[in-house]
């Protein structure tokens, strides 16, 4: 995985045309969009710019330290984006933020400890990004579904926990269902993949000159990794999270 | 006295939903009425500890109600809810994990025929119920956990004449059970009458 390409500005800067037909699009259909495409244009280019720059640096420091510091960094910011997903649960930056952290430790820990990715840079800040934003989604998935689901089955929770179960009996069908919900897309994603669209990795591979067999072998990889971190991620933030809608008492808070 | 509260005041958003409220529920069947809003399910909440007041005390034959283990205090001071909400399945498995719960065997047949349901009832889907079936089954579910105090809010506030006079009639049978207490929440006070051997009135 030697290859590289050099890709000039003036192709990023011809690549804008299909900015302006979107903008174009929006403007003609008034879907009122214009204004969100010139700003996600330019915040696309100075956020990842600035990520590109500190990449650069990480790679040239060499340094573990400094990659997990990114990584923690990482973490911290994606339990206060997926926060705003769970607003219906109460005290959810704690279990987000636990959720993530174990999530990215234990996924990436793997990887190295079983001798799939060196614990080099070069490897850990993409894929512990990946990881991490992965885990992000799905526990943001999982908990805003956590908060619908205890307030519509308030009334049989309540029910339940009026025959004497635990709040864990009681929350057990919710805990569930949120789980599955944090899990499912990129389980059906693992199941499409290859036939309905080609994942970023290999996609990025193939452009970058890598042979077909190692692109799919690494996306193979990364899919699989992936699994195991949002499943992790959507399991701690449920398990942690539900804990919040209950009383020490068992009772069932006002929420 | 199988109840005893003292001063009782619960708020909820700002407002005191009960307010000073004293009052003795000694053993057998008492009904408790009063206009909506008076604290009445809320009062049945206090009663197996779904909710905790804010002020004053009540206690259970004589001990503080905080000294009794909450599960084990619901268990034995059962509440059968205003609305009826079972868990996904049959009659069957709601009744085995309440009995479960409470380490009871489930004697299914025993428990419907208690509840005033044949057991048919037992392999039937708890969403294919009419709502007075399922109000019935919620109170064999109760039954199941061989509960000494029964709390029924509103037990007949959904159903139309013919289901009130069935789960009326149950409720008269359960009644003569010498080991079962019942506290009974109604509208309705010609039912208090009909269902307790006294009435508690609670203020508006």
């Amino acid at each position: 995985m030697s290859t590289s390409i050099h890709v000039e500005l003036w192709q990023v800067a011809t690549s804008l045309v299909l900015v302006a037909l979107a903008a174009a699009i929006s403007y003609w259909q008034r879907a009122d969009l214009e204004r969100d495409i010139a700003v996600a244009t330019a915040r696309s280019i100075v956020q990842l710019t600035l990520v590109g720059y500190a990449i650069k640096l990480i790679f040239d420091v060499d340094s573990i330290w400094l990659v997990l510091l990114l990584l923690a960094v990482m973490v911290f910011f994606g339990a206060i984006t997926a926060r705003h997903r769970a607003e219906k649960v109460p005290g959810s930056f704690g279990p987000l933020l636990i959720a993530l952290a174990l999530a990215g430790a234990s996924t990436l820990g793997l990887v190295v400890a079983l001798g799939i990715f060196d614990p080099t840079p070069r490897y850990l800040v993409p894929v512990g990004g990946m990881v991490i934003g992965n885990a992000m989604t799905a526990s943001a998935v999982a908990l805003n579904r956590l908060g619908d689901e205890m307030a519509d089955a308030r009334a049989r929770i309540e029910a339940t926990l009026a025959l004497g179960a635990t709040a864990r009996e009681a929350a057990a069908p919710t805990v569930r269902r949120s789980l599955r919900s944090g899990m499912i897309t990129l389980v059906d994603s693992t199941k499409t993949t290859g036939l309905i669209f080609f994942p970023g990795t290999m996609v990025g591979m193939l452009l970058a000159g890598a042979s077909p067999t190692d692109a799919v072998r690494l996306q193979l990889i990364l899919l699989y990794t992936l699994l195991g971190s949002v499943s992790i991620s959507a399991l701690v933030a449920t398990l942690l999270a539900y804990r919040n809608f209950f009383t020490p008492a068992a009772q069932l808070r006002e929420f | 006295m199988l109840f005893e509260l003292r001063n009782v005041g619960l708020d909820r958003g700002g407002r005191a939903v009960l307010d000073r409220f004293s009052a003795g529920i000694p053993a057998g069947a008492t009904a408790i009425v009063g206009p909506s809003g008076a604290g009445k399910s809320t009062l049945l909440r206090l009663l197996n500890r779904l909710a905790d007041p804010d002020r004053g005390g009540i206690s259970y034959r004589g001990r503080p109600l905080g000294a009794y283990e909450p599960l084990a205090l619901r268990r034995e001071v059962s509440l059968v809810p205003q609305l009826p909400a079972l868990l996904e399945g049959t009659v069957e498995t709601n009744l085995r994990y309440a009995a479960e719960l409470a380490a009871e065997a489930p004697a299914v047949e025993q428990t419907l025929a208690r509840a005033g349901l044949d057991r048919s009832f037992a392999g039937r889907d708890v969403t294919k119920l009419s709502v007075g079936e399922q109000q019935r089954a919620m109170l064999a579910r109760a039954l199941a956990q061989r509960p000494a105090v029964l709390l029924l809010d509103e037990p007949t506030s959904a159903l139309d004449h013919a289901a009130r006079d069935a789960v009326e009639a149950t409720l008269a049978e359960l009644r003569r059970e010498s080991d079962l207490s019942i506290v009974l929440v109604s509208h309705d006070p010609e039912q208090a009458r009909r269902l307790g051997d006294r009435v508690l009135e609670m203020p508006a």
